[in-house]
């Protein structure tokens, strides 16, 4: 390294961009651009829960209505307050309230692992159920509004298929996520982001809001179909 | 660096905006609404969504331009994505 | 143009430091460049080796080199090299990765570790799919359909699939890499409308990358979870659909063309203004031209399933928008032509193989317009005639330009000349020996025989015995320059900073460049493409 012209300004701006706010820019850009690739990722399992549910909407209501409401929404509230002490997490290093930072980082990482857990706990109920798809997959359940039909039970395979396949992307992203809070809770306790450098918390910051927003739509998608009936 | 910090308050105040949308997409189930059922939960997280992008992600305030383009066209390419698969798939049946 | 200037001692890029580690550790755009030049040209090689044993069991009609399942496993081992390990990375990672920085006057990408990360990536994933072919292969095809990926195939589908994944992250870094660059690097008075061509097609290139590479990784995903774990999203038994996958594969894998061949149009666009000494005519029409294809390739993937059982009207829907996509392409030949009218031509090695482009490129394009068109598809459809024409644009349209690049820049690269004797004699074996190869296979397709068969009637073994021996006469087209290239490293001209009186800040600089690319940050004030300027200041003969 020829590191004739050491930075006399900010530590954290690194050789090749001339000044933090280019470095800052191309950072936050970099970071969306990623976001972008996981838009279109999980883009590839809606249209197939598009094309399907749209073929088999009758059988997929009926699979979905045995998924446990309960503790859907209760993990849509969790995750949302993990978005909030993301968010606050992002806040304190900006402030440069380390202590703060470090707090909230850790509170994130328990919603992430409460979140997991009540997964965890449906995923159970669906060994018990024998609703996992594979050769012990049965379904027996009628199909919402019309008791005597009853629902074909491949589709309902079907649906399963597509939950496990998205809540599973899901939950191995959020678990990538609090992999990366924990790592950066570390980081931040021994003061490593201070109100001129704290890029890491702020992107990890956007890809757990992400994480979210797929959920967000997981939600209805999954647990909300004709439920009313 | 002229950044621009929210609040805590206005964190909080979207993180209830959050938990009412989804109590409502919640009750909104429940209600026999036809074919709009459907057309109402993704409003209801499209909404939630929004609320996320702009506030919790900065997006409103940052200062980094291209954002709100970039995610302009992951919109358009997911949509793209979406609506020509379902145009083989919804006509795979007329002759 | 004084040669005796150059110094070998100075200070450069590849003398800056020494060992194995400051490679293999190195965050320099230029080094991480050369690691997948080489890593590239192996794989290349190694790709070839399996066209020439298709070929060789092709010469003649009975199946005597090998038997249908190692066919199958070797057709496959060459699509998925040729397509994930050579043609996706070759120019944008090489000479990309070595020339945007340098040509819009940055020190380096936005990330360069992230950039080094895209090589592991890549490298991790090839060594997948070599362990992948030592341990039994794969037999699906590069497309990996279902139901017989997913059900039937006995082979390492999910092995080679994950190999597949694993290089598909790291050409969405790579595209992620340049994005950034191009928005958030440029050097001053380095505006839109003053970037190179090939910076355009790059840039192009990137946003395939990122937009489409996802959507086959998740696809990928899904089908190895439906070979492992029995999950049934393609599965006909639980109400699934074959021709989902397709769709989604085929929604990265046709804009995946683009991917290859953008930069490649890149690359001509340099060459062809630089060897007819003159401004580019239509700059800006080359430029967008780069992006509508880009966004067009995303409308088209369903040409590639007219005759699977999709719907009538999306095939209506699909071969309509399929002829969009040949506008702005043509846009770029048209351009390129008129380029080329009054331009004061030198038909120097690079210049041959933009020629040979412009052949090879337009011929498989304008097959492509034959097989948008739904009815002759139907005939058309799983026979050479497929074949001969994504090499077309495939091999003779990448390669051509991938190779012209090389000669182009390689005085920039390794500071050294290549013999241009040994240069336009490989150019001119390269055309011959591609035409030989694959236009037999035009005739063949149309006559009737499949694609993907050990065996064929005698009645198509003349055609094919010609296309075996244009494969041999193409492979001592390709293994020459890899021959004089290496030996040029030790005993080439040393190279002048600007060789060929070429416009473009990577000339402004030394050759090979310094570790930061410039001595001090360039201030760009001129137009792209200046030649008019440089042809009066001075009159240089591009000689040999
Ligand atoms: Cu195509």
């Amino acid at each position: 390294m020829s590191d004739s012209e050491v930075a006399v300004h900010n530590p954290a701006l690194r050789h090749h961009f001339a000044e933090v706010e280019q470095q800052r820019n191309a950072s936050s850009l970099g970071m969306w651009l990623f976001l972008v690739t996981e838009v279109m990722f999980f883009g590839g399992m809606f249209c197939a829960y598009l094309v399907y549910r749209t073929a088999h909407f009758g059988d997929f209501a009926a699979a979905s209505s045995t998924l446990d409401l309960k503790l859907g929404t209760i993990n849509t509230a969790v995750l949302i307050l993990s978005s909030l002490t993301v968010v606050m997490a992002v806040w304190a290093a900006q402030t440069g309230k380390q202590k703060a930072l470090v707090m909230y980082l850790l509170l994130t990482i328990v919603l992430g692992l409460a979140f997991l857990g009540v997964k965890g706990v449906e995923y159970a109920e669906k060994f018990e159920k024998h609703h996992v798809p594979g050769p012990t997959f049965h379904f027996a359940g009628a199909i919402p509004g019309h008791p005597d039909h009853p629902a074909d039970p491949r589709h309902a395979e079907m649906f399963f298929s597509l939950y496990f396949v998205m809540t599973g992307m899901h939950a191995v992203h959020m678990i990538i996520g609090i992999g990366l809070f924990a790592f950066l809770a570390f980081k931040a306790s021994r003061g490593a982001y201070t109100p001129a450098y704290f890029t890491p918390i702020e992107n990890a910051g956007l890809y757990w809001h992400f994480v979210d927003i797929i959920w967000i739509y997981l939600f209805p998608l999954l647990y909300l179909i004709d439920r009313h009936k | 660096m002229s950044e621009h910090i929210s609040s805590p308050r206005l964190y909080v105040g979207i993180w209830l905006s959050l938990m009412v949308l989804t109590v409502v997409t919640v009750v909104a189930a429940q209600i026999d609404l036809g074919a709009f059922n459907t057309i109402v939960a993704l409003t209801i997280a499209s909404l939630k969504a929004v609320l996320v992008v702009l506030f919790f992600m900065h997006v409103k305030y940052a200062h980094e331009r291209m954002i709100k383009p970039v995610i302009a066209a992951a919109l358009f390419f997911l949509f793209l994505l979406l609506a020509l698969s379902m145009a083989d798939f919804a006509t795979r049946l007329w002759i | 143009m004084a040669t005796t200037a150059v110094t070998p001692e100075r200070a450069n890029y590849l003398n800056a430091e020494y060992g194995v580690k400051s490679w293999l550790l190195t965050v320099d755009h230029k080094r991480i460049a050369l690691l997948y030049l080489l890593s590239v040209t192996l794989f290349f090689f190694l790709g070839g080796f399996f066209a020439l044993l298709i070929r060789l069991e092709l010469l003649t009609p009975a199946g005597d080199l090998m038997q249908a399942d190692t066919y199958n496993k070797v057709f496959t081992m060459h699509g998925i090299i040729m397509v994930f390990f050579f043609l996706i990375p070759v120019v944008p990672a090489v000479l990309g990765n070595f020339l945007m920085p340098i040509m819009i006057g940055a020190k380096d990408l936005a990330f360069p570790r992230i950039n080094l990360l895209s090589w592991y990536l890549y490298v991790i994933g090839g060594l997948l799919i070599l362990h992948c072919m030592l341990t039994g292969g794969v037999d699906t095809g590069w497309t990996f359909y279902p139901p017989f990926s997913t059900s039937f195939s006995n082979t390492k589908v999910v092995e080679a699939g994950l190999a597949v994944f694993v290089s598909g992250f790291s050409s969405i870094l790579t595209g992620l890499n340049f994005i950034v660059t191009v928005h958030r690097m440029r050097a001053p008075g380095m505006t839109w409308d003053r970037l190179p061509l090939f910076v355009w097609a790059n840039y192009a290139t990137s946003i395939v990358m990122i937009l489409g590479t996802p959507v086959v990784a998740i696809t990928i995903v899904l089908v190895a979870l439906e070979r492992t774990l029995h999950l049934g999203i393609f599965d006909p038994k639980l109400g699934g659909d074959p021709l989902l996958f397709q769709h989604l594969f085929w929604f990265y894998s046709h804009p995946a063309v683009y991917i290859m061949i953008l930069p490649s149009m890149g690359v001509i666009s340099e060459l062809i203004t630089c060897f007819s000494r003159k401004r580019v005519f239509g700059y800006k029409f080359v430029a967008l031209s780069s992006v509508a294809i880009a966004v067009l390739g995303f409308l088209v993937w369903a040409h590639h399933m007219f005759v699977a059982g999709m719907s009538l009207y999306a095939g209506l829907i699909f071969s309509f928008l399929s002829f969009f996509v040949a506008v702005p392409s043509a846009i770029k030949v048209f351009n390129w032509t008129a380029t080329l009218y009054k331009g004061s031509i030198s038909f120097t090695t690079p210049m041959l193989y933009a020629f040979g482009f412009l052949g090879l490129f337009t011929m498989g394009g304008l097959t492509g317009l034959f097989l948008a068109a739904l009815g002759v598809d139907v005939h058309v459809t799983d026979t050479y005639f497929i074949v001969a024409h994504f090499h077309y644009i495939m091999v003779g349209g990448v390669l051509m330009g991938y190779l012209g690049g090389m000669h182009f820049w390689w005085p920039k690269i390794s500071g050294r000349m290549y013999p241009e004797f040994w240069g336009k004699l490989s150019a001119l074996i390269v055309f011959l020996g591609f035409n030989l190869t694959f236009f037999p296979q035009f005739i063949l397709g149309y006559m009737g025989m499949p694609r993907r068969y050990w065996q064929y009637p005698p009645e198509f073994q003349i055609l094919n015995v010609l296309s075996t021996a244009g494969a041999s006469v193409l492979a001592v087209g390709y293994l020459l320059p890899m021959i004089y290239f290496v030996w040029s490293m030790r005993y080439g001209k040393p190279a002048p900073d600007n060789p060929w009186n070429a416009a473009g800040l990577e000339w402004m600089t030394s050759s090979p460049p310094p570790t930061y690319n410039f001595d001090e940050t360039p201030v760009v004030t001129w137009e792209a493409y200046n030649y008019e300027e440089l042809n009066k200041k001075e009159e240089v003969p591009v000689e040999r």
